[in-house]
């Protein structure tokens, strides 16, 4: 009956049995199965798809994951001396980190801690905070620049001391401290811009030069950063070391400074804010350069206190600034060889050509004084510097002109860029009428009068005029330089074949020299103190006063007495000098600031010095580097 | 009286019917097994802890459970079904009463130590009572619609209960199941049509009334990338598992993404990254045709079945297998949003393992006893 009902709606297709049930059960189990393992090919394309179209992409994803590329801070070059001394070098210090998660309880460890090392409760909040902030196995810094006895302390007390680390970095030293702060520098942490600049430099314990030859020879020091790839898990944790390219390390900076010679000079200048630059004047290696006072260079690395940033700024003596490159002076009486040279050169004037001193020179309607009221009467080329005779220096100024002066000057290096390798240096300025013009005004021949006695607009800085001195001595266009090796291996310009000539007259040189020899040596000098004493060698040398306040016409008629103004107000005592005379070795120059008079005070010093640098003859000592670069003339 | 004929002398018959049970089948599921071992032995960096001896311990518990069941008469069975049926859906109003919350939401409850999930149990509950429904009922009897309001509703009801919990892919599967088993059961197909043809339109409406994490699932399903260490990372890292693996695979034990734990839930829910990571797609599929092989044996199964009730069983089973299968491959290269479902057998887990070895008990059940007369089912013709 109920077949019948069914029946007529099959197609024949008896697949299984009588009952219509089986039939449908079969062919739809049947359909099924097909669905399944279409479903399940479908699934396999596309996983084709992914694992294997798509393979290269996913794997780099892959390792993009898990390999964690790390930079590891290279160890920044050292500075040493000529002689190997080590003037900036890497200690290494220690910090202590917490882990908070090696930690039982973090308030007992840091109160432990404490007891140990003291924290300040604002240290302790910052650490605090630090820890809430990141997850609890990564470090956070309790306290840096450990030393050795608190580092010591810790390591001993390590059991009650959970999740403390000590880990070890370098900070940079200077073992001359104040000494050499000016040439040598002084590194401090990256600021936002030095990384923004150069990612690398955000790896923990780099630093960098922020003055002096760390700052200038950054690019050597600071050495190629290593990386080390690491294998770490979804969490940041690090699962293993993949590879290690350990860093290259900063190359060794050898400066041509003698650390005894510098070391005396400042022992020499004592109080006084003053500088000292003394050259070979052969070759223009530093060989000392002094800047009194100086400061502590060590102190930048971990952040300078403000007391002391305070102490610094509120210093009438400038001990942050470079006063061998950064201060400028009107070089007074010592500028008369370049008005001499510039005259000569020009053939303005000859060597014997005379001109009459009456203790004055009148220009139009103004009159100018010389040093002695009484004049000189009739002098040559020899008399007028060896009596620094300023009416003399006057009229010689003005056949010369004042451009020729300039141009003279620029040649010996005043006024000037120097190729120091020092971060910064001021240029000073040797005034000419185009420069005059630019600013507005007419040149004015007074003006052309001061300058030949080295006043007016004329300034230089002290490392200028000991360049101008060593090439007045050695004839070569000698640059200034401190960097005499790297990684042992000789920079070009330690020879005086790798300097051009200046390009001036043998004789005109000569003379000046000879000028200059009367000043110390014959009878009637200006500069008797700065005779040697020992008669080995015989100095050659200028004095300078260079006033700061113009002195009133009624004062000078007044008794006037320099000496007697405030300390701020006195004519600063400028020297320099070179010696052998006879075959010249060595070129200095000495600014004491507000010193008064320069055959008093600066004179003796530099004879001082000068005699201190014949005896230890550091450029005879330490010789001609053997591997020396092919003669190429630094810009 | 009957439930004695049913029962029939069990010591005499044990021998006769364990000769009975299908071997091949058993060998493919320790095969299985063997695979979820390995896997395991790898997530866990190369030990058997903590996830493959466990799991293989519960494999062994769950082969003898499973041979146990396959021993019952389906006529039996038969009797259990319903109130199966009651406990499974009691249980699933118990868990989301007192069930402990995972991952924001409430599937598991504990039953003696035992953490069961009841939508697994339910599942297999469904099956048993929709082959119950359908196994008397003749080809005009299923044609009439209010045949059909039970079954229906039937499944209906754990449906809405496991949605609650909320687990949508337990809660589609338990749909797919039931529907599976009517279709199989001979209930026409413009029913079919009518139920499936206004989904899509019902979808747009649920996805509305659906938790923030589902929506933010089913978003992250059709944009990965866009958030790739938001709520689309588990993808993303699963497809980079899987990628990564290429064709021949990173090798056994060298899987980076897992052993990195760059893959959350990687020992349950995305063991298959594992497994194509480390073996790539040659594995992978090697794999899943060992799988699509199980599935069809209990299709076949269900096919040699000689009565109406255990063709249903044994294909309700299969599909459940099956569709555990397709959701959680899927799922894991990133076809089909994110929903906890495991491998069987392969996925550690326990709740999960006993109930498909009960599962395949039932249709081990269904083929021992594949011959078996039910004289109260519609007449063979």
């Amino acid at each position: 009956m109920k077949q019948r009902l069914w029946r007529p709606k099959q197609r024949g297709t008896d697949l299984r049995g009588p009952d219509p049930r089986a039939r449908v059960f079969t062919r739809r189990a049947l359909l099924m199965m097909a669905t399944q393992v279409g479903a399940l090919g479908l699934l396999a394309g596309r996983l084709y798809h992914v694992q294997v179209d798509d393979a290269s992409r996913y794997a780099a994803r892959a390792k993009d994951n898990s390999v964690s590329a790390r930079m590891l801070a290279p160890p920044r070059g050292r500075i040493t001396d000529r002689f190997g001394l080590v003037l900036a070098g890497n200690r290494l210090t220690w910090r202590a980190l917490l882990i908070a998660e090696q930690a039982r309880d973090i308030t007992a460890t840091l109160d432990a801690f404490s007891a140990l090392v003291p924290l300040e409760p604002r240290e302790r909040a910052r650490i605090e905070h630090e820890l809430k902030r990141h997850r609890p196995f990564i470090p956070v810094l309790v306290r840096d620049f450990l030393d050795w006895d608190e580092m010591a302390r810790i390591e001993v007390n390590a059991p009650d001391l959970p999740g403390i680390i000590v880990d070890v970095g370098t900070t940079r030293i200077y073992p001359l401290g104040q000494d050499l702060a000016h040439v040598v520098g002084y590194v401090a942490p990256p600021n936002d811009a030095d990384v923004e600049a150069d990612p690398t430099l955000s790896l923990p314990g780099i630093r960098v030069g922020r003055a002096g030859i760390e700052k200038s020879r950054e690019d050597d020091l600071r050495g190629k950063a290593g990386d080390v790839e690491l294998e770490v898990n979804a969490l940041g944790r690090v699962i293993r070391e993949i590879s290690r390219e350990d860093g290259q390390p900063g190359d060794e900076v050898g400066l041509t400074i003698d650390t005894g010679l510098q070391q005396a000079t400042l022992a020499r200048l004592g109080n006084e804010s003053a500088s000292v630059v003394v050259l070979d004047c052969r070759n223009g290696e530093v060989m000392a350069m002094a800047s009194n006072p100086s400061f502590d260079p060590s102190v930048f690395d971990a952040g300078v206190p403000q007391s002391q940033w305070k102490a610094w700024s509120h210093d009438q003596r400038g001990p942050l600034i470079n006063k061998a490159t950064n201060g400028l002076y009107a070089p007074g009486s010592t500028f008369k060889m370049a008005v001499a040279i510039a005259a000569l050169d020009t053939r303005a004037i000859t060597t014997t050509e005379r001109f009459n001193c009456p203790g004055y020179f009148d220009l139009g309607n103004a009159r100018f004084h010389c040093w002695r009221k009484g004049g000189h009467g009739s002098l040559d080329l020899h008399g007028g510097l060896k009596n620094s005779c300023d009416v003399y220096f006057y009229q010689v100024a003005l056949k010369a002109g004042i451009d020729a002066i300039a141009a003279a000057g620029h040649r010996l290096g005043m006024g000037t860029e120097l190729a120091i390798d020092l971060p910064d240096q001021r240029v000073g300025l040797l005034p000419t009428r185009a420069w005059r013009r630019s600013k507005g005004h007419p040149w004015n021949l007074g003006d052309t009068v001061v300058a030949g006695i080295g006043q007016g607009f004329i300034q230089v800085s002290p490392l200028q005029l000991a360049t101008y001195v060593a090439r007045l001595a050695s004839g070569r266009a000698v640059q200034p330089h401190l960097t005499r090796t790297l990684n042992r291996e000789a920079v070009s310009g330690s020879r005086a074949e790798d300097w051009p000539a200046l390009g001036l007259p043998e004789s005109a040189l000569a003379a000046v020299r000879g000028g200059m020899f009367a000043v110390v040596n014959e009878r009637g000098g200006t500069a008797p103190e700065a005779r040697l004493p020992d008669g080995r060698w015989q100095l050659a040398g200028k004095t300078g006063s260079a006033q700061v306040v113009r002195v009133s016409r009624y004062a000078r008629e007044h008794g006037f007495d320099s000496a007697k103004l405030p300390w701020r107000l006195r004519p600063n005592a400028l020297f320099v000098a070179f010696a052998p005379y006879d075959a010249p070795r060595y070129a200095l120059s000495v600014v004491i600031e507000h010193g008064n008079a320069g055959a008093t005070a600066a004179a003796p010093v530099a004879r001082d010095i000068m005699l201190d640098t014949l005896r230890r003859d550091p450029a005879g000592k330490a010789g001609t580097p053997t591997a020396m670069a092919a003669a190429r003339v630094p810009a | 009286m009957r439930a004695g004929r049913l029962w029939q002398a069990p010591g005499v018959d044990v021998a006769a019917k364990l000769w009975r049970v299908s071997w091949t089948f058993v060998l493919l599921l320790c095969a299985l097994a063997a695979v979820g071992y390995a896997a395991l032995y790898s997530v866990a960096g190369g030990s058997p802890y903590p996830y493959a001896e466990p799991d293989a311990l519960r494999f062994a518990a769950g082969l003898a459970m499973m041979l146990v069941v396959a021993m019952v008469d389906p006529r039996w069975l038969v009797r259990l079904a319903w109130p199966l049926y009651g406990v499974s859906l009691a249980l699933l109003v118990a868990v989301l009463r007192f069930g402990h919350v995972g991952k924001g939401a409430q599937r598991w409850i504990e039953l003696g130590g035992l953490q069961l999930q009841p939508s697994e149990l339910m599942k297999i509950a469904l099956v048993l009572a929709l082959a119950a429904w359908f196994r008397r009922a003749s080809w005009e009897r299923i044609g009439n619609p209010l045949f059909l309001v039970v079954p229906v509703l039937a499944i209906i009801a754990p449906v809405i209960l496991i949605l609650k919990e909320p687990n949508l892919g337990t809660a589609v599967i338990t749909a797919a199941v039931g529907g599976a088993v009517m279709f199989a059961a001979g209930v026409r197909w413009w029913k079919f049509a009518l139920v499936l043809a206004p989904i899509p339109l019902v979808a747009k409406l649920a996805y509305s009334h659906l938790h923030d994490y589902q929506q933010a699932r089913i978003d992250t399903f059709l944009h990965p990338e866009s958030d790739p260490l938001g709520a689309g990372y588990n993808i993303l890292q699963s497809k980079i598992a899987l990628g990564s693996g290429g064709m021949w695979g990173q090798g056994y034990l060298h899987g980076t993404q897992a052993h990195l734990d760059f893959l959350p839930e990687k020992q349950t829910d995305f063991i298959f990254s594992i497994i194509g990571e480390e073996t790539g797609f040659v594995g992978a599929v090697a794999v899943m045709a060992l799988l699509c092989v199980i599935v069809l044996a209990g299709m076949v199964i269900a096919l040699r079945c000689k009565n109406q009730f255990g063709r249903l069983l044994a294909l309700g089973i299969s599909v459940n297998f099956f569709l555990y299968v397709f959701v959680n491959i899927a799922m894991v290269m990133g076809a089909i949003p994110v929903g906890g479902v495991p491998l069987p057998l392969i996925s550690h887990g326990g709740s999960a393992m006993l109930t498909v070895m009960f599962g395949f008990g039932l249709l081990m059940a269904a083929y021992v006893h594949r011959d078996a007369a039910f004289e109260d089912e519609a007449e063979e013709g």
